[in-house]
């Protein structure tokens, strides 16, 4: 079922929790609505559920303004992120909850109740723990519990907030792999809310970043990590080198160096800041050399399949309101080509730098 | 000292807390000297009167009267005290209002009131000529010297009992649950009744039962609104002064050991409730 909402507004006394929000989520997808926290996007899920009434703004659910309807009737699957399981009812009773609480025609028999219950606990891989209750369980299969739960009531959509939040990482890791693997099986049009990048990247169709109660870009994973719409979204999304300058042409002139640009969005003489991903600077060690960003190595991290090199701007950065730091990661033969040293000036040279405007940076 | 603890934990496990012996050893001296030594007295004394002068006095028509009256009002207020203890907590709890603090602190105030002061009040009110009693008089409803008055008068000590006992647990239950519910199509009512009651059920029969014992002992406040007619509103204190006042120390322990053991009784009959509500609401795991 697709889900749409127009200009939602919300306000928590002075604080703008979302501001005029309009957003479009087709039929079947998985959506990740991620930002840092205070962003927002728990508010929406909430307002799209009904636990949470916006200020002015529609929910159209199929078509159907929903703005009005009370959440029990918006045949919404809600998951917490603290779970929310009844604790004095087992696994099953906590599943079949939403099943036993229907108006007495619509209520299934209590055999069809329990195979149904069934059915779902094996889809979660927790059959087995049917008579346990919810404090018997580890926090991964508390959720998975509370997911089937959610889906007793054969929702139209699945919401759920900060799914994966309370758990430890190898958990995380594991449940947001099985996650994805169930979409793919129901295709319930489902939108989660995460304030972790690599897991909205991961597992989403489809993300939408938000920052201060707005929505910064849509896309694919793909689409948003390559070509971020913001400098916020730029930098959100994964580690980030920042270089202060002025294009010139095709070029941007960054202190004594001049590096070239990707073209978008600069007029000449336009105050910039450069972003590049940390892979994508490489580093020249020739002392004679002209091009790129002057810097002091300061520790060189070489384990694990890449290695990463953290360096210092020279003296003055900070004063002049730049950054001070830089990150740069390469393959490990490369750093063992470059042999370098710490306290080593070497120079940044970026394959490609992506340029905002100062003021919006 | 050492003794008893190691009769207590004979592994002699270490804790990070030392001090084992010491407490068990103070609990129990404490116990024996503020509780055990002067309820067993009670029994000896009453063990003075043979067995059938013993359940001669304990059967007087006017003493079981004052039994009936004692134990049903008592767990007609206690249970009064559990419905609007819960409301009274859950106004508490879950809105903001102004004065509420306020409120609050007046939930209290039953405890702290001398009993006499509180019974003179209600019996001010709730006579005939009083501002209540005035209003109820002309419906036909008496309350002060009734047993209607001595069940006002143990709902009013009763009130922070219960109040106080759910207070907590209902702050700590998470709205998510409520919202789960919700989301799950649960009306208002059914979510009540399934998720919230099942697990404020052990406070609130915790509540109950001081409120209960509270009421059963109760005799400054009662016996001002109770009007004290044999037969009909005398309650069992009462009658264990009025056998003092007449230096029948015997007969008096004797409807003192009667009170006590059905006391115990039901105490152990709501405790085990208790425990076995908060056994099934997943608390004890």
């Amino acid at each position: 079922m697709s889900i749409q909402v127009q200009d939602i507004h919300k306000q928590f006394g002075n604080f703008t929790a979302l501001d005029h929000v309009t957003l479009d989520f087709p039929t079947g997808e998985l959506v990740a609505l991620l930002g840092p926290s205070g962003c927002g996007k728990t508010t929406l899920l909430r307002v799209i559920a009904g636990l949470e009434t916006a200020d002015s703004g529609r929910v159209i659910l199929e078509g159907e303004d929903a703005s009005g309807t009370h959440v029990r009737e918006r045949q919404v699957g809600f998951v917490f992120q603290h779970y929310a399981l009844f604790r004095h009812m087992s696994v099953f009773e906590n599943v079949a909850f939403g099943l036993r609480v229907k108006p007495r025609k619509e209520r299934p028999n209590e055999a069809e109740i329990r195979k149904r219950v069934h059915r779902l606990l094996e889809l979660v891989q927790l059959d087995w723990l049917a008579d346990r209750y919810p404090s018997q369980l580890s926090g991964g299969q508390r959720q998975r519990i509370a997911l089937a739960r959610a889906l007793a009531v054969e929702p139209r959509v699945l919401l759920l907030d900060e799914p994966f939040g309370a758990l430890d990482a190898k958990v995380r890791k594991e449940l947001r792999r099985w996650l994805r693997h169930l979409h793919d099986e129901l295709h319930v049009t489902s939108i989660f809310v995460t304030h972790d990048q690599e897991e909205a990247l991961e597992v989403a169709d489809r993300v939408v970043l938000m920052n201060k109660g707005r929505v910064e870009q849509v896309g694919t994973p793909q689409e948003v990590y390559e070509h971020p719409a913001t400098p916020f979204v730029y930098g959100f999304l994964g580690a980030v080198n920042l270089f202060h300058g002025r294009v010139d042409g095709e070029h941007v002139q960054v202190g004594d160096a001049v590096l070239p640009h990707d073209g978008r969005d600069a007029d000449h003489g336009a105050e910039v800041v450069g972003f590049a991903r940390p892979h994508e600077l490489d580093i020249v060690t020739d002392p004679a050399a002209t091009a790129g960003v002057a810097a002091v190595v300061s520790r060189v991290l070489a384990f694990g399949a890449s290695a990463r090199v953290e360096l210092d701007a020279l003296e003055g950065a900070a004063e002049r309101g730049e950054p001070t730091h830089y990150e740069v990661v390469l393959t490990r033969e490369r750093v063992t080509e470059l042999a370098l040293t710490e306290g080593q000036q070497v120079r940044l040279v970026p394959s490609s730098l992506r340029v905002f405007p100062r003021e919006a940076a | 000292m050492s003794a008893v603890a190691a009769f207590f934990n004979p592994t002699r496990q270490t804790r990070v807390l030392p001090g084992f012996g010491l407490s068990i050893g103070y609990t129990l001296v404490y116990l024996s000297l503020l509780v055990l030594i002067p309820l067993s007295a009670v029994f000896l004394k009453s063990a003075e009167l043979s067995l059938a002068q013993f359940w001669d006095v304990v059967t007087a028509p006017r003493v079981v009267a004052s039994y009936k009256l004692s134990f049903g009002a008592s767990l007609l207020a206690a249970a009064i005290n559990a419905v609007f203890g819960l409301a009274l907590a859950w106004a508490l709890v879950r809105y903001r209002f102004p004065g509420k603090k306020l409120i609050d602190a007046l939930v209290d105030l039953p405890f702290a009131l001398p009993t006499a002061v509180a019974g003179i009040a209600l019996t001010a009110l709730y006579a005939g000529n009083g501002w209540v009693g005035s209003l109820l008089e002309p419906l036909g409803i008496k309350v002060a010297f009734t047993p209607l008055g001595v069940l006002v008068a143990l709902v009013f000590i009763g009130v922070p009992f219960v109040v106080r006992t759910v207070q907590p647990i209902l702050e700590d239950l998470e709205t998510e649950l409520e919202e789960a519910a919700a989301s799950l199509g649960a009306h208002r009512w059914t979510t009540f009744r399934r998720v919230i009651l099942p697990i404020l059920t052990p406070a609130l029969l915790t509540g109950f039962a001081l409120a209960f014992a509270r009421a059963v002992g109760e005799y400054g406040s009662v016996i001002f609104i109770a009007g004290n007619m044999p037969m009909v509103s005398e309650i069992t204190p009462l009658m264990i002064i009025t056998k003092l006042e007449q230096y029948d120390y015997v007969g008096a322990t004797a409807i003192a050991v009667v009170m006590l053991v059905l006391s115990f009784v039901l105490l152990l009959v709501i405790n085990l409730l208790q425990a076995w509500s908060a056994k099934a609401t997943g608390r004890n795991r």
